[in-house]
């Protein structure tokens, strides 16, 4: 059949669109579905937004790193409490034909203090060689070599204004100075990383002044390293082959497999994610109850109507098609308010917290199917109403 | 062409259960010719609605027999009785047109009914019907907007618009004042006559008997037939 033939056939077969009159010629009914439904569904937007921004922002820097491989300690859980190595292994994975290039990095949490308050705050910092590569971004290695110099750290100009005001000071060319665990740095430039979920700001600097901020490291123990391959090496058989070289203090973890490990963690190990699922299946809750409710009562209000039209001869499954439509329609009029109203408060979100929120495919789809089954089911609960429509005590 | 229109035999019915059990029906004979308008009176409570409920096939029929448009209602499944009521068009005391739709839509909710029909053509019957009951002006106006008369008309036009073979009107002009009632009575039973629709209404009103070809009177249940009504040629032969 051709396309035009079955819309001919399409507009011959066509009905009083009447789950749609229905919801139309009672606009405070429809308004109140639809601010329902909508409700529900920015609650879930924003619950499950959170969670997957929470998750995403957990893994800012990871992201950054310029490694094929990385090697960690068993006993590292999360970013936050992560557990040192000897340097010895990753000098060993050198040994590896596919390995290209190493860096050893320091990875800490260490008191800053606010040069304008005074106060201290936990701040992520790396460390080190200034000569190696880092991050992927090349802007860094200019910058890096400011390092060389003993006391000097890179400062995140994304870090949260809690830290003071050291970009802004920076940039208007101000000598910065500050306090790590008590000893005096320089801020010799500014990097954008971006904050994470276990670190409210990041600064980077050399491995020496690392060691002489945290005098208590054990010689020789860094807490990540990153490994480069040669191009084309396969990162699976070489995480085998290292697997079988080092012992089992380190653990070979491919980038991906870094970033889950510290994501993992904060799916199970802490309750943020059942937090927020509950948050959403809050807000699918509520909205059941009001899509029932105005759907029940607008049955109900039409009960003699469903019963004129059965004794008209209308079979039974075509009234409760109208109330599925009905359904139908509320969850499409309902979702749309709802995603614009999302589009905006992830934008809302991300300008005042920084977290990496915003609207993805998987999510909207997500939504959307929860708001259909949400009115769907609604509408099957509502639709058994229908059932006291009594044609014989019309007359 | 079934030979009548409506045809009960030996027509009981009881409501309730158990002790409350009461008899409503008490061996009902009646027998309408296609076409025939037949007018049905009687005190209030003696089950002239019941009697309808039940040719309507909108009841399940306890004991008796009904034939309606030569189909046995007796034992009939669920979805025969559906099937039947597109063949049967109802008019109600009140006008039970649906508040959400406009007297044309209304109207179309019965042209709706009819297979084979192209949205076009049922749309265009459902004008044409609502001109003839004199509703040619009044194509967009909600239910809410019309007079109780007007109403009772776009219900007469929905239930003539699925081309039935018999119409149960149960007391139309209840709700209307004595000229509008006989106007759309009238109306009715014009429609009725070119359409070749057996007629069956239930009324109280005295004013409009004389539209009919026979009336039949009920007491407790029962039918008391010949009064003195002109007879139908269809019976006659
Ligand atoms: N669904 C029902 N359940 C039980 N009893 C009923 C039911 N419907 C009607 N009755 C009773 O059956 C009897 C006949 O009712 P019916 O409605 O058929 O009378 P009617 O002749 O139409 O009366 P009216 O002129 O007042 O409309 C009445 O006594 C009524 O109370
Ligand atoms: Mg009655």
């Amino acid at each position: 059949m051709t396309p035009w033939r079955w819309l001919q056939t399409l507009w011959q077969g066509r009905r009083i669109p009447l789950a749609w009159l229905l919801l139309t010629r009672q606009p405070v009914r429809l308004a109140v579905a639809l601010a329902g439904i909508s409700f529900a569904g920015i609650l879930m937007f924003m619950q499950l937004g959170f969670r997957d921004g929470l998750f995403d922002a957990s893994v800012t820097i990871h992201r950054l790193f310029d490694a094929d491989l990385v090697l960690i300690s068993p006993r590292s859980t999360s970013s936050v409490s992560m557990a040192g190595f000897p340097r010895r292994r990753l000098v060993q994975a050198m040994a590896d034909p596919a390995v290209e290039g190493i860096t050893p990095v320091h990875w800490n949490l260490l008191l800053w203090r606010n040069p304008q308050t005074r106060g201290t705050r936990s701040i992520l910092a790396l460390g080190f060689e200034p000569g190696d590569p880092l991050f992927t971004d090349p802007a860094l290695a200019p910058k890096a070599r400011l390092l060389t110099q003993k006391g000097r750290v890179l400062f995140d100009e994304q870090s949260r204004p809690e830290f003071g005001p050291v970009a802004k000071w920076f940039k208007s060319g101000r000598t910065v100075e500050s306090e790590i665990a008590g000893k005096r740095v320089r801020v010799a430039g500014l990097v954008g990383l971006g904050t994470s979920f276990g670190a409210d700001g990041n600064l980077l600097t050399s491995s020496e002044t690392f060691l002489e901020l945290l005098p208590n490291t054990p010689p020789g123990s860094i807490e990540v390293g990153l490994i480069r391959l040669q191009p084309g090496a396969d990162p699976a058989a070489a995480i085998e082959r290292l697997k079988r070289l080092l012992p089992d203090d380190v653990t070979v973890l491919t980038k991906q497999g870094f970033i889950n490990f510290e994501q993992d963690y904060w799916r199970t190990s802490t309750s943020i994610g059942f937090i927020f699922s509950l948050g959403a299946a809050m807000g699918f809750v509520v909205g059941c109850v009001i899509v029932y409710q105005v759907l029940y009562s607008d049955v109900s209000d039409h009960l003699p109507e469903y019963a004129t039209l059965m004794a008209m001869g209308y079979k039974l499954p075509s009234l409760l098609g109208v109330v599925a439509r009905e359904g139908l329609l509320l969850a499409a009029f309902g979702y749309l308010p709802a995603y614009a109203a999302g589009q905006g408060l992830y934008a809302l979100v991300r300008g005042a917290t920084q977290l990496p929120v915003a609207m993805d495919t998987t999510r909207a789809v997500t939504v959307f199917t929860m708001i259909l089954v949400m009115c769907m089911a609604s509408a099957a609960l509502a639709m058994r109403r229908l059932a006291d429509a009594d044609p014989a005590e019309i007359f | 062409m079934p030979l009548r229109a409506i045809d009960l035999e030996g027509l009981s019915h009881w409501y309730g259960a158990g002790g409350t059990r009461r008899q409503v029906l008490q061996g009902v004979h009646l027998q309408v010719a296609p076409g025939e308008v037949v007018l049905l009176t009687g005190p209030s409570g003696c089950g002239k609605t019941t009697l309808l409920t039940l040719v309507g096939a909108l009841r399940q029929v306890q004991l008796g027999s009904v034939a309606v448009l030569g189909e046995q209602l007796n034992g009939a499944t669920r979805g025969t009785r559906q099937r039947l009521r597109r063949s049967i068009g109802m008019i109600f005391q009140g006008h039970n047109l649906l508040r959400c739709l406009t007297a044309e839509q209304n109207v179309q909710m019965g042209s709706d009914l009819l297979p084979g029909l192209g949205y076009r053509a049922r749309r265009d019957q459902a004008r044409e019907w609502l001109r003839a009951v004199g509703l040619g002006d009044e194509l967009n106006k909600l239910p809410h907007d019309l007079s109780g008369g007007q109403k009772q008309r776009v219900a007469i036009a929905r239930a003539l618009a699925a081309h039935p073979r018999l119409l149960l009107a149960d007391e139309p002009t209840a709700a209307l004042d004595s000229r509008t009632g006989r106007e759309v009575v009238e109306l009715l039973q014009r429609l009725a006559r070119e359409q070749g629709c057996a007629v069956l209404m239930v009324t109280h009103d005295p004013r409009i008997l004389d539209i009919a070809d026979r009336l039949v009177r009920m007491e407790d249940g029962r039918l008391l037939e010949g009064e003195p009504a002109p007879m139908h040629p269809a019976i006659i032969q």
